[in-house]
């Protein structure tokens, strides 16, 4: 038993060190969420200022194509507040009864426009680099929310040696360092309503709340259900195995 | 043990016409005499079959929301997470339950090598069950491919190029899987028709396993048969509760997995919609495949005029095929590794060696892995092909006990030698 154990750590261990290598980069400095462990939630005011980044900066390159404005609800907005986010974006319908497509303002159904109509055009307005779609991203990378928090960061000068192209940017965590992502985020990128000071720091931690939220919006509904059916399990295995030594009494 | 005898009318009634609740009894019932010695490694074939359940129920409401179309497979997994309810649970339950599969399965083998439970007269028992193993890789690989992400997509790749390697039938072949020249839209299809079939096809080989089990009855701890009522308990009520104990630690780890890291099995890549352009930097298949991919790869040279890759891919297959053989390369008339001292030592060193191979296989195919996988390689095939012959014809075993009940029951007879096998442990 002690040896499986073992075994089990070492297959353990080596998966751990293949996902670690395929990070590549810089050793990422871990963080602490307001959404991690067993009780982590997402913070609402966090989630709000980081949607604010999203759309004053991030939106301009990158879509966040799986969120529908009535998903914003978890953010902590009301109805009416949803509905006015939504009519400041125009979408296409359509066909109406004349057989032509039509602009309309946003409704709490649709999903947030994206910013080019596809890969193509957004290839060509990004030097050829397509920015990819924010829904997942925190899901999608080794390291999830500390990796993406470390490359909003992570921009710096090129160590000596390092010639950089004009497209190019130097960031200490992006696998092979070199990015076509300009630095996002200034001092005051945006001006925050709950006059939270907008430093980078700030605003990399408030976007990346509100994109792990994106990218698992129903975390907190499952770590809710995880504790009550853990507690559940372990009464029932404890009755179980009470039942089996009732059970099994009369042969030893 | 005792005759099927109801009472209940409604219950004759039927039981005179359909003998139902007698084949119940007698398959999984008070009716199945089973050794009394069984320890918890026993438990491993129920919770496979549950977990067959479990599989078969979530794969069943997720194929009701899931739409098998290379531009919409991706965004209707997606919708299941988000906007179906509860979606996300059954996605879970299902994407983290072929992990959970695959544990309970590996370990009932290792219970069935190690307990020598294949030898006569299981040896088709135990065939059936290899043929379970294959129809689950088969499943798994094929369900892996359907939600459409990177890796579901360049594993499909990787995994249909390795027919490539048979000579002139290869490139033919794999354009027929695919229905294309690459893998597309024809092959998501197919996937997802094989993968709703195969686990139909898998309950009806567990028929076949538990018939053959109901033979010769379960093989037990020590390894001989029972010769006498002493010797078995009636299956219901002692292992129907030991079975349900197992179960209840079972789930427990199960739901600790799904509902606080699911994703700690996955590749977060595979968030990723498959993109037929980007090649990912690592391709690695599931955990419970990169033994057979560490194999694969440890291939590196050609021979006469087999090529590198038609090597590998025959010793990959090679080294679940060669668990067919088992019965007959372990010639031992012992059956238990608890009077074989050698084969216990072996035993342990071989599955060190899958473990290995498993951690070379989640590293790229270079040194020093390359060589690691290579000795590993070795040695997974020298272990059934040279140390079990060998073992067979040199190793000294010990006395075995005189029944099954003399170690368990008090005052069941002299201690011998052979009562240093150990009792059924106080649970």
């Amino acid at each position: 038993m002690k040896k499986l154990i073992l075994a089990a750590a070492i297959v353990f261990a080596g998966l751990q060190a293949g996902a670690a290598q395929a990070a590549e980069g810089k050793a990422l400095p871990a963080r602490d969420w307001s959404f991690t462990g067993i009780f982590g939630k997402f913070d609402q005011g966090a989630m709000q200022r980081g949607f604010q980044v999203y759309q004053e900066v991030c939106s301009g390159c990158h879509s966040l194509r799986l969120i529908a404005f009535r998903n914003l609800e978890a953010l902590g907005f009301d109805e009416d507040e949803i509905k006015a986010i939504a009519a400041e974006y125009t979408v296409e319908d359509g066909p109406d009864e004349e057989g032509e497509m039509f602009e309309r303002p946003a409704l709490p159904s649709d999903r947030i426009p994206s910013p080019f109509p596809n890969s193509k055009a957004a290839a060509a307005s990004n030097n050829g680099a397509v920015p990819p779609d924010l829904s997942l991203m925190i899901k999608a990378r080794d390291g999830g929310a500390d990796y993406v928090h470390a490359l909003l960061t992570g921009y710096a000068d090129p160590p000596d040696g390092v010639e950089l192209l004009d497209v190019q940017n130097y960031n200490l965590y992006f696998p092979g360092n070199l990015t076509a992502m300009a630095p996002p985020l200034d001092e005051d990128a945006v001006e925050y309503a709950d006059g939270t000071p907008a430093t980078v720091e700030q605003m990399a931690s408030d976007v990346v709340t509100f994109l792990a939220w994106a990218a698992e919006p129903t975390m907190e509904e499952r770590k809710r259900m995880g504790i009550k059916v853990i507690l559940f399990l372990l009464i029932f295995t404890g009755l179980l195995y009470a039942v089996k030594r009732k059970v099994w009494a009369d042969l030893h | 043990m005792s005759e099927f005898k109801p009472t209940n009318p409604v219950i004759r009634w039927i039981e005179h016409r359909l003998p139902i609740f007698s084949f119940i009894d007698h398959a999984v019932g008070s009716g199945y005499p089973t050794p009394r010695n069984l320890n918890y490694w026993w438990n491993y074939g129920s919770l496979a079959g549950i977990a067959l359940v479990i599989m078969i129920l979530t794969g069943i409401m997720l194929a009701m929301q899931y739409t098998p179309h290379q531009d919409f497979a991706f965004d209707s997994v997606e919708r299941i997470m988000r906007d179906v309810n509860y979606g996300w649970l059954l996605r879970y339950v299902h994407m983290n339950g072929s992990s959970f599969f695959f544990i309970v399965v590996y370990i009932h083998i290792l219970r069935g090598l190690y307990y020598g439970s294949f030898k006569e007269p299981r040896e088709l028992l135990w065939i059936i069950g290899v043929t379970l193993l294959l129809l689950m890789m088969a499943a798994s690989f094929l369900g892996y491919v359907l939600p459409w992400g990177q890796l579901s997509y360049w594993a499909a790749k990787v995994i249909t190029n390795m027919f490539t390697a048979f000579p002139i039938i290869g490139e033919p072949l794999v354009t027929w899987l695919w229905g294309g020249y690459t893998v597309g839209n024809p092959t998501l299809n197919r996937f997802y028709a094989l993968h709703y079939l195969i686990p139909f096809v898998i309950v009806g080989v567990v028929i076949l396993h538990i018939w053959a089990l109901h033979r010769f009855g379960s093989s037990n701890p020590v390894g001989i048969e029972a010769d006498g009522p002493q010797d078995k308990i009636p299956f219901h009520p002692y292992y129907t509760v030991k079975d349900l104990f197992g179960l209840g630690v079972f789930l427990t780890l199960f739901a600790a997995l799904i509902f606080f890291a699911p994703n700690l099995l996955g590749e977060t890549i595979n968030y990723v919609e498959a993109n037929p352009l980007v090649t990912p930097a690592h391709i690695v298949p599931e955990w419970y495949f990169l033994p057979y991919y560490a194999i694969l790869r440890s291939i590196t040279f050609d021979l006469w005029f087999l090529s590198a890759k038609l090597i590998g891919v025959i010793m990959m297959f090679g080294s679940t095929m060669i668990l067919f053989l088992v019965p007959w390369l372990d010639r031992s008339p012992v059956r238990s590794a608890r009077f074989r001292p050698w084969y216990k030592w072996f035993f342990w060193i071989w599955v060190f060696d899958v473990a290995v191979l498993t951690w070379v296989g989640a590293n790229p195919p270079e040194p020093p892995y390359l060589y690691i996988g290579q000795v590993g390689t070795v040695w997974y095939f020298a272990h059934f092909l040279v140390i079990l012959p060998l073992l067979s014809i040199f190793e000294p075993t010990k006395p075995l006990p005189s029944s099954i009940g003399e170690p368990v029951l008090k005052g069941g007879g002299a201690a011998t030698a052979g009562a240093a096998a150990k009792p059924v442990e106080k649970a």
